[in-house]
């Protein structure tokens, strides 16, 4: 029925925003997976030998998965040709000064790149939009390929005893409480991708929220993936102390490339008693073109741990980039009345495909899950929900309430919803809901019969359907990812 | 009455996913009037109406539409709207998880912004809104739920014609309004519908039966058959129709006879 509308062919064949690429010049280590390699990477970061052999041990696991034939997790929903492990780049980073002793001396090049991608490494000027001064801010951690570029607020933050910094940095730093949580959340062994990472990570954010201290700033981490051929693996660790609060964000783009790259994460969050983590999340990696070549693919492990008595880890995600999503951040509920919440809206156009959710394990008592999750697909995009939903035999008195909605926009995407519970304990109460629906082009069309455009229809409607989710992110940040929703939409009717 | 011809039909042809529907329209409204189209099921009335505000999928082959000496064709459906042209749909879809409320005041201030307004304020709108609801007699609490959901058919209806009360278009098409409603809803959308007739507006009520216009009495009643408006008059015309019924207009000596 619907006629081809000109705006929205033109708005179809925008590019993807952050799709530029940075000259500097890197430092890299040849494409291929090695014990050689790996050691490398541990010396170039001058690790101390525990963590070397906490590398290898993983390397050598990875391998052996490789030999078996185990390989990558089949049950996901999505496709892509094998990846060959040996033909990617694990390490590179920008050469620069090896230390710096303030922001100033940030190549330009790299502030510039940040410039352009709306992230201010300036203390002064803080994120777009909070320049009043009457807002606490952010601090950033930004990360460029395999390295930690630089972290804002750092002394304002220590006054406080908070810790934020780059992986590598906490690794010299603050060596014991690294060694202390790394890998307790998400064990080595855990998974093929967690594996891999375990083995080569390189950068990614470090924070430790001291006893008692509410984290006056929103810490956040900004990923960019830069160089051709390479895969990017963060290792991300966050501690809050008994008491702790904190809210974390995570962004991420990627140069607009005809190949596909890695990004393998893996992600540990720990809370203590009454501690509380917040995680949010906007990627937007580049998706690919509209045939589905390039993109990154997403392969990501992303748990917490509540282990304290009434601690609570709080996920909330906004997916619209990537290739393929992979991506399942869970949460642990050990200590006796915690709570884990996961809030999601996942967008796939194009050829993008994802596979996500959430694991809430309950194994304190009286522990408590919400899971809400939207997917929105269009285009020949293709998406799953995969939960998990386990009430331990000791966790009397659990809740979990599970809400997973797709709304579908034309007739060639797909969506599916694959909610697995395993119930232990007979005091459990578990609910869970599931909607599909629409974008018709009747609903279009009364829209702008109102004299409402095809875009801001769009845009209402996708809205009206997350903001169950979007409510739960950062102000400042809720507007980014409404933008990003209407952005990474365009083109999908009409 | 105002002599100002605001709507100009000239010699409309149009087609349906390729299907020719409507052969050779002309009808002129004059600013102030209303006029009524009626017509037996697939004589092409709603295709009139959907042609008149846009909608994909019919292909207008011959003719013109002016709107105030404009060329409405050329326009998207959104422009035709903010410029006043307005259709209370014969079946509201319903949008979930968009409040009613946030809908209107957008659809509200893209018309204002079009004739260069300043957009009106939350408060402004809901103090706009309040009065406009009362006319169609819409408690407080649908505005907060989502456009049209969960609503009956009378609620959709006055609730289509709510909006035309807010936009307050110039030209408003009604595309069987009167259907599925009781008598009481009945009364409340004519109330409303009258609320809206002034000299500076035109009507097109499309309908199959004369009850609404017992209530909306129309200036002038076209009846069309196969595409082509086959009889004019005045508002008798409407009750002779619901006497005789439309094989009348359809068959022998009425057929062609334009007044």
């Amino acid at each position: 029925m619907s006629g081809t509308n000109p705006e929205l062919e033109r708005l179809a064949k925008q590019e993807y925003k952050y799709g530029f690429v940075t000259e500097i010049e890197e430092d890299r280590l040849p494409p291929g997976l090695t014990e050689e390699v790996v050691r490398l990477i541990s010396a170039k970061k001058e690790e101390p030998e525990w963590l070397l052999e906490y590398r290898l041990k993983a390397f050598r696991r990875f391998r052996e998965m490789l030999d078996e034939g185990e390989g990558e997790p089949g049950w996901a929903k999505v496709s892509h040709a094998p990846i060959d492990y040996d033909a990617i780049t694990y390490y590179a980073a920008p050469k620069q000064k090896p230390k710096l002793e303030s922001l100033d001396e940030l190549d330009p090049e790299l502030r510039a790149t940040y410039d352009k991608l709306g992230i201010s490494l300036l203390e002064q000027k803080r994120l777009h939009g909070i320049g009043d001064g009457s807002r606490p801010g952010v601090a950033v951690d930004a990360v460029f390929d395999s390295v930690s570029v630089a972290t804002t607020f750092k002394a304002e933050l220590e006054k406080h005893g908070i810790v934020f910094c780059s992986f590598s940095e906490a690794v010299r730093e603050h060596p014991d409480l690294v060694r202390e949580y790394l890998g307790s959340v998400v064990p080595y062994s855990d998974n093929f991708f967690a594996c891999l990472n375990a083995a080569v990570f390189s950068d990614g954010s470090f924070a430790y929220i001291p006893k008692g201290v509410r984290c006056p700033m929103e810490l956040s981490t900004y990923f960019r993936i830069n160089a051709a051929g390479t895969g990017q693996f963060e290792r991300t660790l966050l501690v809050a102390d008994e008491g702790a609060y904190v809210s974390y964000l995570e962004g991420c783009t990627a140069p607009q490339r005809d190949e596909n790259q890695l990004h393998a994460a893996v992600v540990e969050l720990v809370a203590l008693d009454r501690a509380e983590i917040k995680y949010s999340t906007v990627q937007n990696w580049y998706p690919g073109d509209k045939d589905g070549k390039g993109g990154i693919y997403n392969f990501v492990t992303k748990r917490g741990a509540c282990r304290g008595y009434r601690s609570k880890i709080s996920w909330t995600q906004v997916e619209t980039g990537s290739a393929i999503t992979w991506k399942y951040p869970s949460c642990l509920l050990i200590g006796d009345e915690s709570v884990g919440e996961f809030y999601s809206v996942a967008m796939t156009n194009n050829r993008q495909q994802a596979d996500t959710g959430t694991k809430m394990i309950h194994i304190g008592k009286n522990t408590k899950s919400t899971i809400v999750s939207k997917g929105i697909s269009a285009g020949h995009g293709d998406q799953s929900y995969r939960g998990l939903v386990k009430i331990g035999p000791k966790a009397t008195g659990a809740r979990n309430y599970s809400q997973c909605d797709s709304l579908l926009m034309g007739d060639q995407c797909g969506a599916h919803t694959f909610p697995y519970l395993e119930a232990s304990n007979p005091t459990a109460i578990v609910e869970h809901e599931a909607t599909t629906s629409k974008i018709s082009d009747d609903q279009l069309f009364f829209c702008r019969q109102r004299g409402i455009s095809e875009e801001d229809a769009v845009s209402m409607i996708v809205n009206g359907f997350c903001k169950d989710v979007l409510r739960e992110l950062p102000m400042e940040f809720a507007v980014e990812a409404q933008n990003l929703l209407s952005v990474s939409l365009e083109g999908a009717v009409g | 009455m105002s002599e100002e011809v605001l709507v100009s039909i000239r010699n409309l042809h149009a087609t349906a996913n390729g299907t020719p529907i409507l052969k050779g329209i002309d009808l002129d409204l004059r600013a102030g009037e209303v006029h009524a189209v009626m017509g037996p099921n697939g004589s092409g009335k709603s295709t009139l109406s959907n042609v008149l505000v846009g909608k994909p999928g019919y292909e207008v082959t011959k003719g013109e539409i002016l709107f105030r000496g404009k060329n409405l064709l050329e326009m998207e459906p959104e422009i035709r709207a903010r410029e006043g042209v307005f259709l209370a749909f014969q079946y509201p879809v319903e949008i979930p998880g968009v409040a009613n409320n946030y809908f209107l005041r957008t659809a509200v201030n893209a018309a204002r912004a079009h004739r260069g307004l300043d957009p009106l304020d939350a408060m402004d709108f809901l103090s706009l809104l309040r009065e406009k609801m009362k006319i169609v007699e819409m408690p407080d609490d649908m505005m907060k739920r989502a456009i049209n959901e969960g609503f009956s058919g009378g609620e959709k209806k006055r609730n289509e014609i709510l909006q035309m009360l807010l936009l307050e278009p110039d030209f408003c098409i009604l595309d069987e309004t009167d259907s599925g409603l009781d008598i009481d809803a009945l009364r409340i959308v004519a109330g409303g519908v009258n609320r809206m007739r002034s000299p500076e507006r035109a009507m097109l009520v499309i309908t199959h039966y004369q009850r609404l216009l017992d209530y909306v009495v129309p200036d002038r009643v076209h009846v069309l058959s196969k595409g082509r408006i086959v009889r004019s008059g005045d508002k008798d015309l409407a009750l002779e129709l619901e006497e005789k019924g439309y094989g009348w207009i359809e068959t022998g000596d009425a057929a062609g006879a334009r007044s």
